[in-house]
């Protein structure tokens, strides 16, 4: 068999979406951004929405998602990506417009705007990539840090006491009357990024069909913030972040 | 004919914008200017223009908005109050850096803080010299009527996608709560999606298959880079102080002395006027219109006609830095004014001239 033969149309199983850019990522090996960005790239793709897409990027380490996806952006101030997201939705109502928000954007600094812009049931998809951390800033507390976790801001673990509870915005989220959908996925596994990529796309189909706002968040590893390699935390988050923020539908309406 | 309306400052604000072709006014409640937003729910101008009116979570997400309806080339509004605007100055940094259209108004109440609910002029610097982090200014326009709430609702939007930049208006309560005769702009249509590509190509409308995408943002890692933005933001700035500086005169021909006020205070100076002249002082009043750019020349021109001036404002003395600076010493620059939420009067302004300046 030659080389030819073997590469031909028939044969392919697997092309990078076109809507993925070649651009090289400044994410670190291991990051679970680049595996939501490929299925976000893909579903839009196969939706065939290229060129019908808006998509707030968020202050973190995603702050550069519109570096890597062929798509319009905006890119919001920290916290504000559903304050875009509702006003572009209004005023192109057919247009998908979705957010892409960390755990300090949406958790912390951008609470109001999340809560705000669900309750109303914007018809928005909200991805919501939770590692428990601050990556960017230097793998500082964030809302979502597990009690006894280590982090910059909390060296020797955070307890409850000094720095508070985790706080599980998800849940919150799936109590509004405005959410039609909210998921809880991860993407370490084969298996599981293929159940992210179905909730993303029903996230996408539910804001186009005018259902209400959509939460999909992806429980993550920041193995550069957590100092393990990226393998370890895999095993790290299934340890410990699945039990604190389990896998799974928490709204399907 | 065209017909004379009798309205409040905030409402020909809410009137105007529907007929200028706004397509989003994003707000949150505050007093002095709630009328505004109410004004505009009243109207529901979803059902005739197409406009989406929303009452927002707070300013912080109202500017917000503004900045997700702007860098789709949308016609984005919003208005607050003095405490609102404070909000707001993270989101028009942004803005301002982003180089995205848009208008907001802010009818300036007494403060710090909470402060009153009565009106003040103490926002001036805030609202002229940027307000917010990094180097960037606002168009800021001064109306002293309700006509001009209706005029410069108009001006600003027009301004706004001339520069691509954010655009102020900065009245107060009492112009927005009073009532006066309007005659309101006529009504033109919002801009279509094809005019909005076409005018500006920057647009985050959805990406077609012969374009790159399009970005908004206002990052830049490299200092490099934005150095280059900040020195295209400060030429862009240069021209509109070349270009746009509006002010109007009141007695100023054969005047000794000069008044320098704007908004509502520019009126009660204009009774002043009248009153000085009936004693025989040959004063004038000098309004700017607008605040930024400031009429530096033309108050410099005056410095060498006049003997003295007198700057009045509802604050502690913000504008009168500004007249000092282009007057630069030649003759002397007072200030009267009263804070909190306290309107003076055309007596105490007289007084004032007498005090200091006319001697």
């Amino acid at each position: 068999m030659t080389t030819n033969e073997i590469i031909s149309p028939e044969n392919l199983v697997y092309t990078k979406t076109k809507v993925m850019n070649d651009t090289p990522m400044h994410y670190c090996p291991g990051c679970s951004h680049g595996v939501v960005h490929k299925l976000i790239a893909e579903i839009i793709e196969e939706m065939d929405f290229q060129e019908k897409t808006i998509a707030i990027a968020p202050v973190g380490c995603a702050v550069f998602a519109y570096k890597y996806l062929d798509i319009d952006w905006q890119q919001a101030a920290h916290g504000r990506a559903p304050a875009l997201a509702t006003a572009i939705k209004r005023l192109l109502p057919d247009r998908l417009v979705f957010t892409y928000q960390g755990d300090g954007d949406l958790a912390a600094i951008g609470t109001a705007e999340t809560i705000h812009a669900a309750n109303r049931g914007e018809n928005i998809a909200i991805i919501f990539i939770n590692n428990g951390i601050y990556g960017m800033t230097g793998g500082q507390m964030a809302p979502t840090t597990l009690v006894g976790m280590k982090s910059a801001t909390t060296p020797n673990g955070r307890t409850v006491g000094l720095n508070g509870n985790p706080l599980d915005i998800t849940k919150l989220l799936a109590q509004l009357d405005g959410t039609c959908y909210v998921t809880r996925q991860s993407v370490h596994t084969v298996a599981s990024v293929r159940k992210t990529k179905k909730a993303i796309r029903q996230a996408f189909e539910n804001s186009m069909d005018g259902k209400g706002t959509s939460v999909v968040e992806v429980v993550s590893t920041c193995n550069s913030g957590w100092k393990l390699s990226p393998a370890a935390s895999n095993d790290w988050m299934v340890e410990n972040m699945f039990p604190a923020y389990p896998l799974g539908d928490l709204k399907n309406e | 004919m065209e017909e004379v309306r009798l309205m409040k400052g905030n409402e020909a604000i809410a009137h105007a914008a529907i007929r200028c072709g706004c397509d989003g006014y994003f707000g949150y409640p505050i007093t002095p200017q709630s009328e505004i937003m109410e004004t505009l729910m009243e109207l529901e101008p979803w059902n005739t223009t197409g406009m989406v009116v929303l009452q927002a979570e707070s300013e912080t997400s109202s500017i917000n908005m503004v900045y997700g309806g702007a860098g789709c080339g949308k016609k984005s509004m919003t208005s607050s109050s003095s405490p609102g605007i404070s909000l707001m100055q993270e989101g028009l940094s942004y803005i301002a850096c982003a180089e995205l259209p848009c208008l907001i108004v802010n009818v300036m109440r007494g403060g710090p803080g909470l402060g009153t609910i009565q009106p003040s002029q103490a926002d001036y610097y805030q609202s002229v010299k940027g307000g917010g982090h990094g180097d960037y200014k606002l168009i800021t326009l001064a109306p002293g009527s309700v006509q001009e709430m209706a005029d410069h609702t108009v001006m600003a939007f027009d301004l706004a996608f001339k520069y691509l930049t954010p655009v102020l208006i900065l009245a107060d309560g009492i112009i927005g709560q009073m009532m006066e005769k309007v005659v309101l702009p006529p009504f033109q249509p919002r801009m279509t999606e094809a005019e909005i590509r076409e005018k500006y190509p920057w647009a985050t409308l959805g990406k077609p298959a012969n374009r790159k995408p399009n970005v908004i943002t206002s990052l830049s890692l490299q200092a490099e880079e934005m150095e280059t933005i900040n020195l295209r933001l400060q030429s862009k700035y240069r021209k509109i102080e070349e270009n746009e500086v509006l002010l109007e005169e009141f007695s100023c021909e054969d005047a000794e002395y000069l008044i320098i006020a704007f908004g509502i205070t520019a009126r009660i100076c204009q009774k002043t006027v009248e009153m000085a002249r009936a004693e025989g002082i040959k004063v004038g009043l000098l309004r700017p219109i607008t605040l930024f750019p400031f009429p530096t020349k033309e108050i410099s021109h005056y410095a060498d006609k006049v003997k003295g001036m007198l700057t009045v404002e509802m604050s502690a003395g913000q504008m009168v830095d500004d007249v000092r600076l282009a007057v630069n010493g030649r003759i002397p620059v007072e200030f009267y004014g009263r804070m909190g939420g306290i309107v003076p009067s055309p007596d105490e302004v007289l007084k004032a001239l007498k005090d200091k300046i006319v001697k």
